[in-house]
């Protein structure tokens, strides 16, 4: 089982960092990271494994949203994407 | 890995374009409640009724945070409570408090089936229960009720058309301190789908399994966001094409949730209605979408050939997505339900004429229209007649859900707060139809051939 996070908004210093370590705590593995930063706008997609993970992507989301601050920040189960954009 | 675009996509989709689903409905059949005692039955329908439903808000609500899509309702559609009628007697309004309290003490948004079936006529407990709906809307909250008047095979039954124009009115009158909300969860259908998970008119009819899970998804402001980025000069076949793809991406996902809330609830998994339905939110209407693909305001000449292609699009993107559709499947066009109805309909530039005319193209018939309050009762029959013979002659679904405003004038405006809206009262034409409904009767069921 696996879900993406996605971060957005103005780039600042820690964004990965505080990202990961959310996601570490958690027992989340990262399996991949897309990050580009355009002018002063960061966008970060993270694929991340949930199988061992401690605690609900609601609970994540919460985490990350309360320690990486000032970043639009989204953490979905990834069936959502498959069902959707995949036949 | 899932591409980069498709992700945002999908996050732009439901956060600005308002994607959702708009609702889970639970199934449940009441045929085996039923008891010579209306006491017993009340008591064996709450039971079942909380055993089967009592994780629905919980379970939706999981998916929601597991997916982040908003999962706006969840309700419970039953049995046609006249068959219950039928072998209790009593007051059927004592059926209405049972489930009114049910569906609060298990927190969904509505329960439908306070319902009765008379196509071809009256069996026991029809007329009591069809006679107890104003009293019945007006004592309860959650409670929508639905009869079916007509259908293809069996012709329409103008005895009840004929009563139902008076209770339609008499619901209006007896909640009209709550701005007459009794008649916006009374719904009169021709040709009614057994499976449908949208309210008012959602009943479990007598067909389905015992337990079954409906699922109903929305977006038409995803439509109209995929359509905007279309080029002016795009011909309709390319405007079809991009419905159909993201009617598509819509349906997976109630299919998704569809699944999941199946497996959860450990409940089968029914259909999926492709319904587009829209809000009275900015950014979530039906109309919008047809002024996207090139009309100056809804109600402009040309809005009925826009809606039909919306229609098919949204059925033939939707079909594949999914494996089982079913419900009444095509675009909704509740006037007070959604915002750019609203606007056409106090411009002038939508009127009940046209909206009839859209009705013989899409789903469901005319929906959440305001009429005078001094519409007279068998003009509100007639209306009924008229979308009645829509649906029995192009074999489809139609259905009157209108709101007599109690004490107003075109013009003025209702407002029901919630999915139900706000909407201007609009002109109605008030030539007596009188002699026709007081005939009452049966009209034939119609000939399937020589379709001219």
């Amino acid at each position: 089982m696996r879900a993406v996070i996605t971060v957005i908004g103005k780039d600042q210093v820690g964004i990965l960092a505080g990202t990961s370590a959310e996601v570490s705590k958690a027992r989340g593995n990262i399996v991949e990271v897309t990050q580009s930063v355009l002018q002063d706008f960061f966008a970060m997609i993270m694929l991340i494994d949930i199988t061992e993970m401690n605690i609900s992507i609601d609970q994540l989301r919460e985490n990350l949203k309360k320690n990486v601050k000032g970043m639009d920040i989204h953490v979905m189960h990834e069936d959502i994407f498959n069902t959707m954009h995949k036949i | 890995m899932i591409n980069m675009t498709d992700i945002l996509e999908t996050i732009k989709m439901i956060q600005e374009d308002n994607l959702d689903i708009r609702t889970i409905t639970m199934g449940i059949s009441l045929l085996d409640c039923a008891d010579s005692s209306i006491d017993a039955s009340c008591q064996k329908i709450y039971d079942k009724i909380y055993r089967l439903a009592k994780d629905l808000v919980k379970v939706g609500e999981s998916i929601e945070k597991k997916y982040s899509v908003p999962i706006v309702n969840k309700r419970i559609s039953v049995t046609p409570i006249s068959m219950l009628v039928a072998s209790s007697g009593g007051d059927p309004v004592k059926y209405a408090k049972t489930l009114d309290k049910v569906a609060r003490d298990i927190g969904v948004n509505f329960i439908g089936g306070y319902s009765a079936l008379v196509q071809k006529g009256f069996s026991a407990g029809d007329l009591e229960l069809i006679k107890s709906i104003p009293r019945a809307l007006s004592e309860t909250d959650f409670v929508c009720s639905s009869v079916n008047i007509g259908s293809t095979k069996a012709g329409i039954n103008m005895d009840a058309v004929k009563i139902m124009g008076d209770i339609v009115y008499d619901t209006a009158e007896i909640t009209k301190s709550k701005q007459c909300i009794g008649s916006a969860k009374l719904v009169v259908f021709c040709n009614a789908p057994e499976d449908n998970p949208f309210m008012a008119g959602a009943f479990h009819g007598p067909g389905e399994p015992d337990c079954i899970i409906n699922i109903g998804v929305s977006g038409p402001g995803v439509v109209r966001s995929a359509l905007s980025k279309l080029d002016n000069t795009d011909d309709l076949q390319k405007v079809s094409d991009t419905i159909k793809k993201t009617a598509f991406k819509i349906t997976r996902v109630g299919q998704l949730v569809g699944e999941e809330a199946s497996k959860a609830l450990g409940v089968p998994f029914g259909i999926i209605d492709l319904s587009l339905a829209p809000t009275p939110a900015i950014g979530d209407s039906v109309a919008h979408i047809l002024e996207e693909i090139g009309l100056e305001q809804v109600g402009a000449c040309g809005t009925t050939a826009a809606l039909a292609m919306l229609n098919d699009a949204v059925k033939k993107g939707g079909v594949m997505a999914s494996s089982n559709v079913g419900g009444l499947s095509g675009a909704f066009i509740p006037v007070s339900e959604d915002a750019g109805m609203i606007a056409g309909a106090r411009s002038g530039s939508l009127s009940i004429e046209k909206l009839e005319a859209m009705t013989a193209v899409c789903s469901v018939g005319l929906d959440m229209i305001i009429i005078p309050g001094d519409t007279p009762r068998e003009v509100i029959s007639a209306m009924i007649a008229d979308e009645a013979a829509i649906g029995m002659i192009n074999s489809k679904t139609t259905a009157v859900r209108v709101i007599p405003a109690i004490g107003l004038k075109e013009g003025d405006e209702l407002n029901f707060g919630g999915l139900l809206g706000y909407g201007p009262v609009m002109k109605v034409n008030t030539m007596s139809p009188l002699k026709m409904i007081s005939r009452g009767g049966r009209i034939p069921a119609p000939i399937q051939s020589l379709k001219n």
